[in-house]
């Protein structure tokens, strides 16, 4: 899949921001007034953005709000109504934190289930689709959580779960790697299939339907070169994982903090330019392209 | 919650209005429904009465709308201000276009009309341009058939009285094997596929000849992936192998061709080879009954194939002894071709087994009696259900005459050809060759030719030689080089006239044809020739006028463009005259006419060159009174007379009592009706009419089929033939190569003539192989664009905006090549660097591409950046309209030695793997667009 | 709206002859012809006289299938949308633009609620989808819903704009859930097959496979048996030859 930012910055500034909101809603840090204040605008910041960054790829905004409709059925509309529900509800959490110092803890705890929610509900808008074999895995939601509680955990500053979510999402991590690289053979879609000419012998794509590019090409035909991913899977693993994790090991310093979120940071689009970029969706097969 | 869902407007209001006219995105002539909104076009669709696509329409016919709307489109009459080739231009007004085209074309005329070389390439209306060159008076007039696939038609029209193509189609009713050998796309194009669906639907066996498999050969049943140029041996293979086995139609043969005429078989007699004739030049037979002599054609006469007869010592032996001895050699048996023509031996015995298992063993018979020419009684038609088909494929190679030839011969050996079934012709074929006219020649200064400029040669004494014995045409048609070149050789006419060989011209006058580019060999060095100065700085072809409708490379050469609006603003006309669109059961033309009016300072060529004539008051063209025959094209068309009673239009003609074959209007014959156009109009653009069915098949024989031809104006006396297995007029060239007869070929040509032109078709190599050249290159038409002119139409450019070059497998190993490659393409002329791509459905030792995809910068107002002149290419830089120098000091033409039929599928090649350069080489500089650059988006919607 | 109807009406779609395409490309510029002047939003060409890339409904591929034994194939390719049962585009679509008739199941835009986030697109695996670039709005196959129903038209021409121009009547439209229409006969007797059936979209357009190829030699009948042996020579074969004219042999 073509790796637009507009993509990449959502499902990351929307992960990490409403992971953040999560912890936050569980009371950690506890923090109120100024403190909470700033706490609270990084989560909108990065929640809000991401959402804006989402509408960036609409072919038509003006209709936009309708995205709220179609919520039975729709991931993308779940995610919507949820993103919504839960930034007034910790809002008004936040709220009580910011100007009254009070704690609503049960507001807390509704708006970051809520938040970890909208987390899920962005995860499934790409684990549904069969068409794309490698998100259409159980471990896609497991990965967006993890690096939702990973990286929450991160920004809310909390040393001791923050070490144990960094390993737990480099373990999903490296499994969803795993997995998905035999996703496209175990789906069972091939050439074959998409044609239905591999009873007469092996099938290969000669001239494409136009000689140009088209909007299925550049938005769904993307291909990483094998050794170009090895390489940038380890960048990212480092930077998302074990650089944090080495900096939270030493001694506590805000420098080393802030390294960490950094590097977390950067990780993470990487690792979420793979996670679009080597997805394969089965059209790239008629193509001749996987 | 339920399901809900909008409401949608199932019935909105499709068009205004619907206009029904004929398409011209290619030469098949659909019929097409021009849908308008708010007097634009809106949508085109196919016309469903219409004879020739029934309702369909091709990827093109569907694509006129960007056609007609191309920003690529000239606008208004242009004289060069810049060098040639530069593509600077003014804009001019009609009346001084046209002044100055007369202030060049009437001293010429004048003082010698031959000075004028007139030649038409994609034209539709060959009658009338060839009746104005004719009037004018230059010998210098051709179509564009000389590079096309004359070999074909010729073939066909000297052995059968019609070829494939426009002159005749298979009965895709009720055929159950059918055969095609190189064909990609042709131009009976929806025909042609709707035939294949028929066929394919009934499931009948569909074999294909053809080096590379897609397209039509991609659907066959049985692909015989042919080396190149190696076809004519291929049939004869079959030929042996169904004559060995007596697997062939004898009575057919007997009754209705020249098996059983007799040929002077003394090598010493100065008729040796000829045909024995009775005083009314009829050919003889020995008829069965009486064991007598008797001219082929008198009432009750069963010809005898075996009997020989001798005349004054001199035995006279049938064709048919000729041939048995010809094709019954063991080197044309299958094991003894297979290599050379890389089909396995099994395989071709397969195929003649085969074909004779259809043709004999599924033989049907439709209920209908008919009648013979000798007055014979059939109470059946006997259906030999093997049908054949074929094109360019044979035909555009330097032996595709006699390939053309043979597999004629295959079909009528199997008794297919106007038999149910089998191929059946297409009025006004079948036509004898006697029933076409001979070249003409003959200028008188002032005054126009004395005769059409094209036709059939029966000997050496027709052909167009000055009586100094050197051509009397700039294209050296008819000439000892070529002597049976129907359709001229306008490949040549750029070189020749370059050259001043055989004689310099004034004035090149074409029409619609891409001439420094796609329709030329060595596109280069036609660029150069028409850019060349003299000593003086002259050009060394003086004046170039063009009319084209679009902003083709072609246009930057000339020095004054008559800009021609699209198909759907002008009047044509689709005559029997000309190419017909009529079908096997029925006779048809049709019209276009101005469905939207042009919004450019454009006019109609035809109308144009009317109003040339007009101006020069050329005869033909001008009342005693000195005053216009026609107005203009539309004029011309409904009163114009080629004979009393037979014009332009066969349909609604005028009373004259009896005359016609319908009621008071007439078909065919009868005087000019003034509503004519509008009659054409209001049935839908085209006028058809119906062969009774006892005249639906046999043709050439069939009294009903004569009858009715006659009627209807194709003929004025009935014309039955037979189909000429032997083709005398070839012998006639030979004897006079052997030194008999007056008029001699020069020395270096006497070899050629014997060798090339023998009466029964042969096999030989085309052209030199050349052990440095080992890859055979070749090009197809793509079926969604029309040669060069669909590259200026935003839909079809997305399918083909470039052109990889098709590596068979084995070749891309040997040469470690991978999709996507470069490769330096060498043949002895030239060299290209193009992409490559690998394919594995194609003849081991062939490359190809798509043809006319590659494009100049500047031309058809696209940006620079189009793909079409960065990636695409021409193969044309590799051919050559010369052959490499033998030695010998004389520059063979690249064509077919019979006909001159350029020989573009000789080529040879080698080639290599490159890096990758920036663009195709050779990378033409860029022309100046006379017209702009278009730019930006589409978003076509008429009725918004 | 998104979610799919428990059934429709008539199951209407197309059947696409694998062993008949030639891959003309007449069905793709119909549809373009037909689809920019009707249904919704033109489909818009970019750069349209540069290099150009356009919204199109229908394209036609080509493959070369190579067989274990014998000669490589070459089978054209025409694809649009299947007009699924389990249409996936429908149920990712958030805004309720993209629908499945109830009717006669065409999966249809509605485009004034489209927003064009492209998720349908992405949805559907056979790349039936394309987002205009110009209006914003995801374009798909309409089955011709504006033809087929379409009083304005005669009754005859009632049929996709590509049914109705393919010259190799290589594509039949019909409702398959109708066992005697023409549509679900040809898929009956020559096999029609579903593309990806493994993605469990049940899409209602079929294929009909290609023919088996190259079956020449097995097939016909054994080389013909010579009239005469080569040694007797021309002349024996001439006699022998003849004597198969109705009438007996040359007199
Ligand atoms: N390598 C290779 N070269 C080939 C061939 C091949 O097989 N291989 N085939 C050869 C054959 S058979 C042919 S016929 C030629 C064809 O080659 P051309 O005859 O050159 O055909 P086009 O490229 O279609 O060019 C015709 C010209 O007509 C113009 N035109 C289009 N419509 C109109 C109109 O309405 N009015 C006027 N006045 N002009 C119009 C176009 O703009 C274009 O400039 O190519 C030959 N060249
Ligand atoms: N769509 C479209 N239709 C057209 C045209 C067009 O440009 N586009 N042009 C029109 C014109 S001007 C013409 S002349 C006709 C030509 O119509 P075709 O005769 O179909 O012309 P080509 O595309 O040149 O195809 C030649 C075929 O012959 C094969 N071939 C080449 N050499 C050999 C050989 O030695 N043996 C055999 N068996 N096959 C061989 C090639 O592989 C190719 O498939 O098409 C007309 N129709
Ligand atoms: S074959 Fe196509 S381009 Fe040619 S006349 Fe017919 S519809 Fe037009
Ligand atoms: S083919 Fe694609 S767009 Fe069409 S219904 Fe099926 S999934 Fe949806
Ligand atoms: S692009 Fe339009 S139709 Fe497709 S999912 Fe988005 S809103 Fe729905
Ligand atoms: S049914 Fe209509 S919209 Fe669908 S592919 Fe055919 S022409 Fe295009
Ligand atoms: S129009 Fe028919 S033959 Fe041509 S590509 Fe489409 S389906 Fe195939
Ligand atoms: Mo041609």
């Amino acid at each position: 899949m073509h790796p637009a930012p507009s993509v990449i910055l959502f499902t990351s500034l929307s992960g990490l921001g409403f992971g953040l909101l999560f912890w936050l809603g569980f009371g950690y840090p506890g923090v109120t007034g100024g403190t909470a204040f700033v706490f609270f605008a990084i989560a909108y910041l990065l929640a809000v953005g991401g959402l804006m960054a989402s509408t960036f790829h609409l072919g038509k905004k003006s209709n936009a709000i309708k995205a709220f409709s179609q919520w039975r059925s729709s991931w993308l509309s779940r995610e919507a109504w949820l993103a919504v529900i839960s930034l007034i509800i910790m809002g008004l959490y936040g709220a009580g934190l910011v100007f009254l110092g009070t704690r609503w803890t049960l507001v807390g705890y509704v708006g970051g289930l809520l938040s970890l929610a909208t987390v899920f509900s962005t995860s499934m808008i790409y684990a549904q689709l069969k068409s794309i074999p490698r998100w259409n895995m159980p471990l896609t939601p497991a990965l967006f959580l993890s690096y939702g509680l990973a990286g929450g955990a991160l920004l809310s500053g909390q040393i001791a779960t923050t070490k144990a979510l960094l390993l737990v999402l480099a373990l999903v991590q490296v499994a969803y790697w795993a997995l998905g690289d035999r996703a496209l053979i175990t789906s069972g879609t091939s050439m074959a299939s998409a044609t239905g000419l591999g009873k007469i012998g092996a099938v290969k794509a000669f001239e494409p339907p136009h000689t140009g590019t088209n909007y299925l090409l550049r938005e769904m035909v993307y291909v990483v070169g094998r050794k170009h991913s090895a390489k940038l899977r380890i960048i990212s693993l480092l930077l998302v994982a074990v650089l944090p994790m080495a900096c939270l090991l030493l001694p506590f310093n805000h420098l080393l903090a802030a390294l960490a979120v950094i590097s977390h940071i950067a990780g993470v689009f990487a690792a979420r330019w793979l996670f679009f970029a080597e997805a394969e969706h089965v059209v790239g097969l008629y193509y001749g392209k996987r | 919650m339920g399901h809900q869902q909008p409401v949608v407007d199932t019935s909105p209001k499709v068009s205004d209005e619907v206009r029904k006219t004929t398409c011209y995105m290619c030469a098949c002539r659909c019929g097409i429904n021009v849908h308008m909104k708010d007097g634009q076009v809106a949508y085109i669709e196919g016309n469903k009465d219409h004879p020739v696509n029934k309702g369909v329409l091709c990827a093109k016919g569907s694509a006129g709308i960007m056609q007609h709307n191309a920003p690529s489109r000239l606008k208004a009459p242009l004289k060069r201000v810049g060098p040639r080739g530069s593509g600077e231009y003014e804009e001019i007004s009609w009346d001084e276009a046209l002044d100055l085209a007369v202030s060049w074309l009437k001293p010429i005329r004048e003082e010698n009309p031959e000075k004028l070389a007139f030649f038409t390439g994609r034209d539709q209306s060959q009658s009338f341009t060839s009746f104005w060159a004719q009037n004018y008076g230059t010998p210098n007039y051709a179509a564009h058939g000389g590079f096309c696939s004359v070999n074909m038609a010729a073939a066909g029209i000297y052995t059968m009285g019609g070829a494939f193509w426009e002159f005749g189609q298979p009965d895709w009713d009720h055929t159950k094997l059918f055969m095609l050998f190189g064909v990609a796309e042709d131009h009976d194009s929806n025909p042609i596929k709707a035939g294949i669906g028929k066929i394919k639907a009934r499931n009948a066996r569909v074999v294909s000849v053809n080096p590379i498999r897609t397209g039509y050969n991609a659907v066959a049943s049985d692909w015989v992936g042919i080396t190149p140029g190696t076809d004519g041996l291929f049939i004869m293979a079959l030929i042996h192998e169904l004559m060995k086995a007596g697997r062939i139609d004898l009575n057919y043969l007997a009754r209705f061709t020249n098996a059983p005429c007799l040929v002077n078989s003394d090598p010493t007699s100065p008729e040796h080879g000829l045909l024995l004739r009775d005083d009314n030049d009829k050919t003889l037979v020995i008829d069965r009954n009486t064991g007598t002599l008797t001219p082929f054609d008198k009432p009750g006469v069963r010809p005898d194939l075996a009997a020989t007869y001798d005349q004054n010592g001199i035995t006279h032996r049938p064709v048919f002894h000729l041939m048995a001895e010809r094709y019954l050699d063991p080197c044309y048996a299958p094991d003894a071709v297979a290599e050379r023509t890389g089909v396995p031996a099994d395989r071709i015995r397969a195929i003649a087994a085969e074909l004779a298992r259809v043709a004999f063993d599924e033989e049907i018979a439709l209920d209908r009696e008919w009648t013979d020419f000798r007055g014979e009684k059939h109470a059946k038609m006997i259906g030999r259900p093997v049908s054949f088909h074929a094109m360019r494929g044979i035909s555009a190679h330097s032996n595709g005459f006699q390939t053309c030839r043979a597999l004629h011969v295959l079909q009528i050996l199997l008794g297919t050809v106007e038999a149910p079934g089998g191929f059946r012709f297409k009025p006004p074929y079948p036509k004898p060759v006697e029933a076409h006219p001979k070249p003409h020649c003959g200028v008188t200064p002032g005054a126009p030719l004395d005769g059409p400029h094209l036709g059939f040669v029966r000997g050496p004494d027709d052909l167009a030689l000055k009586p100094d014995g050197s051509p009397a045409r700039i294209d050296k048609a008819f000439t000892w080089d070529n002597p049976m070149s129907a359709h001229g050789l306008m490949h040549m006419v750029i070189s020749n006239a370059h050259a001043g060989d055989p004689y310099k011209i004034d004035t090149l006058f074409m029409y619609m044809a891409n001439m420094s580019w796609n329709s030329s060999m060595n596109t280069s060095g036609v660029m150069e020739m028409l850019t060349d100065t003299d000593e003086n700085g002259d050009y060394v072809i003086p004046k170039i006028i063009y009319s084209d409708a679009y902003s083709s490379e072609m246009v930057a050469y000339a020095d004054l463009i008559l800009p021609d609006t699209t198909y759907l603003e002008r009047h044509d006309c689709i005559s029997l005259l000309d190419r017909p669109i009529c079908e096997a059961d029925a006779a048809a033309d049709a019209i276009r006419w101005p469905v939207v009016e042009p919004d450019r300072n454009v006019r109609g060529f035809q109308s144009v060159l009317v109003d040339l004539a007009n101006r020069m008051q050329l005869p033909g063209f001008t009342n005693e009174d000195g005053s216009a025959k026609y107005q203009d094209y539309a004029d011309y068309i409904t009163n114009h007379e080629r004979k009393p009673g037979i014009g332009p239009l066969a349909g609604w003609r005028t009373d004259p009592e009896g005359s016609g074959v319908g009621g008071t209007s007439s078909e065919g014959r009868g005087s000019p009706n003034p509503d004519q156009i509008q009659n054409y109009i209001d049935n839908g653009g085209f006028w058809s009419t119906h062969i009774p069915e006892d005249a639906q098949y046999y043709k050439p024989w069939n009294t009903a089929y004569q009858d009715w031809a006659v009627k209807l104006g194709l003929f004025d006396s009935p014309q039955p033939y037979l189909f000429q297995l032997y083709v005398e007029p070839m012998r006639r060239f030979q004897l006079a190569a052997e030194g008999h007869g007056t008029r001699q070929p020069p020395e270096h040509l006497r070899q050629q003539i014997i060798d090339k032109l023998d009466p029964l078709p042969i096999w030989y190599e085309d052209g030199p192989s050349n052990t440095q050249y080992p890859i055979r290159a070749l090009t197809q038409r793509p079926m969604a664009m029309y040669h060069s002119w669909g590259s200026q139409n935003a839909w079809l450019r997305q399918l083909h905006g470039h052109n990889p070059l098709y590596v068979p497998t084995k070749l891309m190993r040997e040469n470690n090549l991978t999709d996507g490659d470069w490769a330096k393409v060498t043949s002895p002329h030239g060299q290209i660097t193009v992409p490559v791509m690998e394919m594995a459905a194609l003849n081991e030792n062939t490359v190809w591409t798509w043809n006319a995809i590659g494009k100049r910068k500047g031309a058809w107002a696209l940006k620079d950046t189009a793909p079409e002149a960065t990636r695409g290419f021409l193969l044309n830089h590799l051919i050559h309209e010369l052959l490499p120098p033998k030695g010998d000091g004389l520059r063979w033409s690249n064509s077919d030695p019979i006909t001159g039929q350029a020989a573009w599928f000789d080529l040879r090649v080698r080639m290599e793997k490159v890096q990758a350069p920036s663009e195709s080489q050779p990378a033409i500089p860029p022309e100046t667009s006379p017209v702009g650059t278009a730019s930006g988006d589409l978003e076509w919607k008429t009725g918004k | 709206m998104t979610t799919l109807p428990t059934g429709t009406d008539r199951k209407l779609g197309l059947v696409i002859d694998l062993d008949t395409c030639v891959g003309c490309h007449a069905c793709v510029i119909s549809c373009k012809g037909w689809n920019t002047e009707n249904y919704g939003a033109p489909l818009s060409d970019q750069d349209a006289y540069g290099d150009p890339s356009g919204t199109f409904l229908n394209r036609v591929h080509s493959y070369e299938v190579e067989p274990a034994e014998g000669a490589a194939q070459l089978i054209h390719f025409p694809k649009s949308c299947l007009h699924c049962d389990d249409a996936p585009c429908v149920t990712v679509c958030p805004t309720g633009a993209s629908y499945k008739r109830t009717e006669d199941g065409i999966v249809l835009v509605n485009e004034s609620d489209c927003m064009g986030c492209g998720l349908c697109a992405w949805a559907c695996p056979y790349g039936a989808r394309e987002l205009d670039l110009a209006a914003g709005i995801m374009k798909k196959c309409t089955l011709c819903v504006d033809r087929i129903y379409n009083e304005n038209l005669p009754e005859e021409d009632r049929e996709p704009a590509c049914v109705r121009t393919c010259p190799a009547g290589a594509r039949h439209f019909g409702d398959f859930s109708d066992p005697e229409s023409d549509v679900s006969r040809l898929v009956a007797e020559r096999g029609g097959f579903d593309l990806m059936p493994e993605q469990g979209t049940k899409p209602v357009n079929k294929y009909l496979p290609p023919r088996p190829k190259d079956k020449l030699e097995t097939e016909a009948p054994a080389a013909l048996p010579a009239v005469a042996t080569e040694t007797t020579g021309f002349l024996s074969w001439l006699d022998k030859t003849l004597d198969r004219l109705p009438g007996g042999g040359a007199n």
